[in-house]
């Protein structure tokens, strides 16, 4: 699945439909973590809160914080290199331009085999999305910081928004991605001792050793199936 | 043959594997040692207490009757839900998030599918965004009387539970004569609801509707007025605005705290702007607050579930694009609800295109572009958002979910600390949580 192609169901390459039935939604892919960045104006209120964040962080810290915007589905995604997500978060959260007082959820993404440029090990495939809510302009943006499985390292933004404490936590449960400067970065839904993370994309699946007829039935993604 | 190498399982080997005793019995050697805080006794509440609101397991440092600190720990109901959606189709998801928040499955539905319908750029025909606030509101009162009445049940008043719950199954009656179930609907689906509203059912909504204000009343005769009831609550779990936003705390508690922010007031979905409603806020900052602002939300849906019966106009509850839309309908036979017999006549006699289709949408189902969404809606509990990645195959890249139980359950030590054992059991009531969605 790392060459960009999707296997059909019986090991055939591209989408395995021979009715032209899966061809009526065009697959682009990596089409969630595309390259490609928004050009100027990102339309609505977005480039008000773009300009107010260039202002609030400085031009220079802005260009090395931000590599690139994305506009889509009436949502804004900025993409932010860890070193400086938390003078960013911190400027999103005390401007006054800003004000986003509320972090709705964070969460992970694994996108290790979707395709996309992040897929494939070595690549920055691990995913933190941060949504934030400014209820005083009721606007909702969202950053994304990609790091490598090899080092899974963000640093934590429970100073900033004490309600990020169980969300990290959760994260790391679930990909593994470390919270540097996290209170008590332990497991949270998991029983304490366990080993893995469950959402990761390559996290073995457990098959259920149910005999029928001298057959067992695989795990979930070793199972026929389209995809 | 046990071995005590670990204090907290020793285990030893048998024919049957090595097996493990979880005593749990090393209290007294961890903190009796210390001479300092003699007065200090650890109480390890939970997960299977009565009155810790489902299987939330709470570790109470407590000096005398005062709490010193309190920790949570959550995790004992994970069902791995958001992995398995990555593992069925886009149209499957709906019967698996429907059992994160297992007392308001239709909001988690509803959620879902906007998110679905976000990525997909379509909207629900109008009939069925109104079917979805029609339920969702008639979810919510029940929703709210099962926290009222486990709530109730905890602080010792069982009138209360045996009331709220009696009043919550007219709820259920009507969503199980609408959707076929009582809980777990797996009803709002990907482009509109599963099937049209059955006849008489409209009939049966304005009979509830008639009956449930004097209801209403009843709990107000029963409990408001109670000073036992109100001695319980005030100034109980208090958390102010400042808190409640710092710990992302949102819903009924953060109105109870006195900012009336409710998603379909300042972020309206499904047509909630043209509906006239109240967001009921108290200033109290207490349990007390919360349950009066809850009572006063089940009236609020009261309003909105009539309002959305008047607006209800005939057409399809389903996207017209037969590429998205679920082939078959609905149908009641005299074995119960199951596929309709003309749609069976017609791919199996008539049509082999239609059966086809049939079998692709419903084995291999639709392609979704890639991308990711956002979608918070106001559920019972507060803002309960789903972030759902696609990339652009038939089943989801990732669906999490941001569950307000999740997330407000966190305000527990902030409410509680310092405070008296039982007022815990009043706060954590208060948050009313549901540990379905705490731990998906």
């Amino acid at each position: 699945m790392t060459d960009g192609f999707r296997r059909g169901a019986f090991g055939v390459t591209g989408s395995g439909d021979t009715s032209g039935f899966g061809g009526l939604v065009r697959v682009e892919p990596g089409g969630a973590v595309a390259l490609h960045s928004t050009d100027r104006p990102y339309g609505g209120w977005f480039d008000e809160v773009t300009d107010a964040l260039v202002d609030a962080v400085g031009e220079q810290t802005w260009a090395a914080a931000v590599p690139r915007v994305l506009v889509d589905r009436g949502e804004i995604t900025y993409f932010v290199r860890r070193e400086h997500l938390l003078t960013l978060v911190r400027a999103l959260r005390d401007d006054e331009a800003l004000r986003f007082e509320l972090l709705s959820s964070v969460s992970g993404t694994d996108y290790l085999d979707s395709g996309g440029p992040d897929a494939g090990p070595g690549r920055p495939r691990l995913h933190v999305l941060y949504h934030l809510t400014s209820m005083t302009y009721r606007r909702r943006i969202r950053l994304e910081v990609a790091v490598t499985g090899e080092d899974p390292h963000v640093p934590s933004v429970t100073a900033v928004y004490p309600t990020a404490d169980w969300h990290e936590r959760e994260t790391w449960d679930m990909f593994g991605i470390v919270f540097d400067g996290h209170p008590a970065l332990t497991r949270i839904l998991m029983p304490d001792d366990w080993e893995g993370h469950p959402q990761r994309k390559d996290y073995p699946l457990g098959g259920v050793p149910v005999e029928y007829k001298g057959a067992t039935v695989p795990p979930p993604d070793e199972r026929r199936s389209y995809r | 043959m046990t071995t005590l190498d670990d204090p907290y399982a020793g285990s030893r080997e048998t024919t049957e594997g090595r097996v493990y005793t979880v005593t749990g019995g090393d209290w007294d050697q961890t903190f009796g040692a210390d001479p300092h805080e003699d007065e200090r006794l650890v109480v390890n509440m939970g997960p299977q207490h009565p009155s810790t609101h489902g299987v939330l397991r709470l570790v109470l440092d407590l000096e005398g009757e005062t709490v010193t600190k309190a920790r949570v720990v959550i995790g004992y109901l994970h069902t791995g839900i958001e992995k398995t959606t990555e593992y069925r189709t886009w149209t499957q998801g709906t019967t698996l998030v429907t059992r994160m928040d297992y007392l308001s499955p239709l909001f988690n539905e509803t959620a879902y599918c906007l998110a679905v319908e976000k990525l997909l750029g379509i909207e629900a025909p109008p009939r069925a965004q109104t079917i979805r606030v029609l339920v969702m509101e008639l979810n919510r009162i029940a929703s709210h009387l099962v926290g009222l009445a486990t709530g109730g049940m905890e602080l010792g008043a069982l009138t209360a539970m045996t009331n709220g719950f009696r009043e919550r199954e007219m709820c259920l009656d009507l969503l199980e004569e609408i959707t076929g179930l009582r809980m777990n609907h797996a009803y709002v689906r990907p482009g509109g609801v599963a099937q049209d509203l059955p006849d008489g059912a409209v009939e049966h909504v304005r009979e509830f509707l008639q009956v449930m204000p004097e209801r209403v009343a009843g709990f107000h005769r029963l409990l408001t007025g109670q000073p036992i009831w109100q001695r319980r609550l005030k100034d109980v779990g208090y958390l102010d605005v400042t808190g409640c936003v710092a710990l992302g705390v949102t819903g009924p508690v953060l109105r109870a705290a006195g900012l009336p922010w409710d998603l379909r007031k300042t972020e309206p979905y499904l047509g909630y702007q043209s509906y006239d409603f109240e967001v009921p806020t108290a200033d109290t900052s207490d349990a007390w607050g919360r349950y009066l602002v809850r009572m006063a939300e089940i009236s609020e849906s009261l309003k909105l579930v009539a309002q959305a019966l008047d607006r209800l106009e005939p057409g399809p509850v389903m996207v017209e694009d037969k590429k998205i839309a679920w082939p078959a309908q609905l149908s009641l036979g005299a074995d119960g609800t199951g596929q309709s017999l003309e749609h069976v006549r017609h791919i199996m006699g008539s049509s082999m295109e239609a059966l086809i289709h049939h079998f692709k949408l419903v084995t291999e189902g639709f392609r979704v572009p890639a991308g990711q969404v956002y979608v918070p809606i106001e559920s019972p509990r507060g803002e309960l958002g789903y972030h759902v990645v696609s990339d652009g195959g038939t089943r989801p890249s990732r669906v999490h979910v941001r569950d307000p139980s999740f997330v407000n359950l966190q305000a527990t030590a902030a409410m509680s600390e310092g405070g008296m054992i039982a007022d815990v059991i009043a706060a954590i009531a208060s948050i009313d949580p549901v540990m379905g969605g705490v731990d998906r």
